[in-house]
């Protein structure tokens, strides 16, 4: 069937059969390999996209469902020269080993502190109405859905963190 | 992934016969991925105008499309029926709250290793063949309301909240009309596949909440991890004080039967009384006098008895226990 992503900011039309995932067109129609693949049940997070804005597993949707939805995967979140702050973070803060969980880790998080920003509470809030603080409790609630076969979690949620408070400097180690 | 075809509805009067419903998809692609599930169609609701939560009366009205996300943030939701933020909360994760429906969350499937494994024989999945989870591996299995036929337990958080608040769901196609949640789930008998009250062409437009009885909302959830995982045992509770009495007890119980489970002999018990050690002991007996393990998961027994304790020592405002 004929659909129409609109990704990153460009629409893109493609010919896929109905059972196609949004994750196996970005990677297989689009050649998009920077969202990967790792469970597709929506257990890992690792093909984490936003749609719309909110983060989403696009392992367990389908590309024909998400015609007229904005798009973002992390080819669109920043490029290597021009790096966004999160993935300056994960940088600076080795917030990966071998690296197959951090596209989905970073859109992850992008999506996360949105939803933060806009006042949702989490597991973890002691009260559903904030204010919500950048705890490492809260921040390890608000990203289970994400998984890291190395652990490098200290160093992600470090890189969370700071991202979040707007400041590229790394943190002095403790 | 079996073929299917697929069509976007446009409207309720949309729907071809006998189509499967597709919205959040969370479960049911996941589920078509293992050929547990195999539809020859799919109708994506999504473009539906359902996506509403509006005052009905003095309670809501929840569009079946809602996400889950928004409906744990909504202002509303988290004023008057906290318990069901905090259920809604305790689910899955982020990704998947966000993508998750209202209506889909009911429709999610009572499952258990065994219906997933199409190597094994399963009721639910091939009705007739036998339950291989019986004398298996039963950790996470029901010890309520279970049958020779099948011991799985509802997955779900959610619905366990909304069966304390006395919900109803809103049902439209062909029949319209509403029954309440109690209703919605069915306890496994002989047709363990047959897991919802709803009939061929109906379809979930919104859930009801009543107006809010107040009191203390409680949501407590025990599990294997600290986060994205189903509850063990979960209890939703929602007490309210009249002096140094029990007023009103509503109390639900997840991750031990088919069904969100509730018992009014539970809540006939507590209310009008004291808070006191002994009135909860007593009122865990009432619960667990029909409980039934399964092998592995007789310590759910003693686990639901004391996160219920907890739970209403909690709500009642008693100290907690050092």
């Amino acid at each position: 069937m004929q659909i129409t992503l609109n990704l990153n900011g460009t629409s893109h039309h493609l010919d896929v059969d109905p059972r196609t995932t949004l994750l196996d067109a970005l990677r297989h129609h689009l050649g998009l390999t920077g969202t990967k693949k790792g469970c597709d049940h929506g257990q890992c997070g690792s093909c984490t996209v936003l749609m719309d804005g909110r983060r989403v597993n696009a392992c367990l949707t389908l590309a024909c469902m998400v015609e007229d939805r904005d798009i973002t995967t992390i080819e669109g979140i920043g490029t290597p020269g021009h790096l966004s702050p999160l993935q300056q973070q994960f940088l600076d803060h080795d917030g990966f080993q071998c690296g197959y969980c951090t596209p989905g880790q970073i859109c992850s998080a992008a999506g996360m502190l949105e939803e933060i920003a806009a006042g949702w509470p989490s597991h973890a809030s002691e009260s559903l109405d904030g204010p919500f603080e950048l705890s490492h409790a809260e921040i390890a609630e608000r990203m289970s859905g994400n998984l890291c076969r190395c652990a490098a979690y200290t160093n992600i949620v470090a890189a969370i963190r700071q991202a979040a408070q707007g400041d590229n400097r790394r943190e002095d180690a403790a | 992934m079996r073929d299917f075809s697929f069509h976007r509805a446009t409207s309720l009067d949309d729907l071809p016969a006998g189509a499967t419903i597709i919205a959040g998809g969370t479960n049911l692609l996941d589920l078509m991925k293992h050929e547990v599930m195999a539809p020859g169609s799919l109708v994506d609701i999504t473009r539906l105008d359902l996506d509403r939560v509006e005052a009905e009366g003095q309670g809501l009205r929840i569009g079946a499309l809602v996400r889950n996300s928004d409906l744990a943030a909504h202002p509303a939701v988290r004023r008057d029926y906290p318990v069901l933020s905090r259920a809604l909360l305790a689910g899955a994760s982020g990704q998947l709250r966000n993508m998750a429906t209202t209506g889909g969350n009911l429709m999610q499937r009572t499952r258990c290793p065994y219906f997933y494994d199409r190597r094994m024989a399963c009721n639910k999945r091939d009705p007739g063949a036998g339950c291989s989870a019986i004398g298996g591996v039963t950790r996470n299995h029901a010890i309520l309301g279970a049958s020779p036929h099948c011991i799985a337990t509802y997955p779900g958080d959610m619905a366990v909240a909304l069966r304390a608040l006395d919900a109803e769901v809103e049902i439209g196609g062909p029949s319209p009309r509403r029954i309440p949640l109690a209703d919605f789930h069915k306890l496994p008998g002989d047709t363990p596949h047959v897991e919802t009250a709803l009939q061929p062409g109906d379809i979930i437009t919104a859930v009801i909440l009543p107006a809010p009885v107040g009191g203390q909302h409680r949501y407590r959830k025990v599990r294997d991890r600290a986060s994205y995982a189903f509850a063990l045992v979960s209890v939703a509770a929602v007490i309210g004080m009249d002096g140094s009495r029990i007023g009103h007890a509503a109390l639900a119980f997840g991750g031990v039967a088919h069904k969100p489970w509730r018992d009014p002999e539970v809540e006939r018990l507590l209310t009008g009384q004291e808070p006191s050690d002994a009135l909860f002991a007593e009122a865990a007996d009432i619960l667990l006098r029909p409980a039934q393990a399964h092998g592995e998961n007789q310590f759910k027994i003693p686990l639901l008895r004391r996160t219920l304790i907890a739970t209403l020592r909690d709500a009642t405002g008693m100290e907690a226990k050092a």
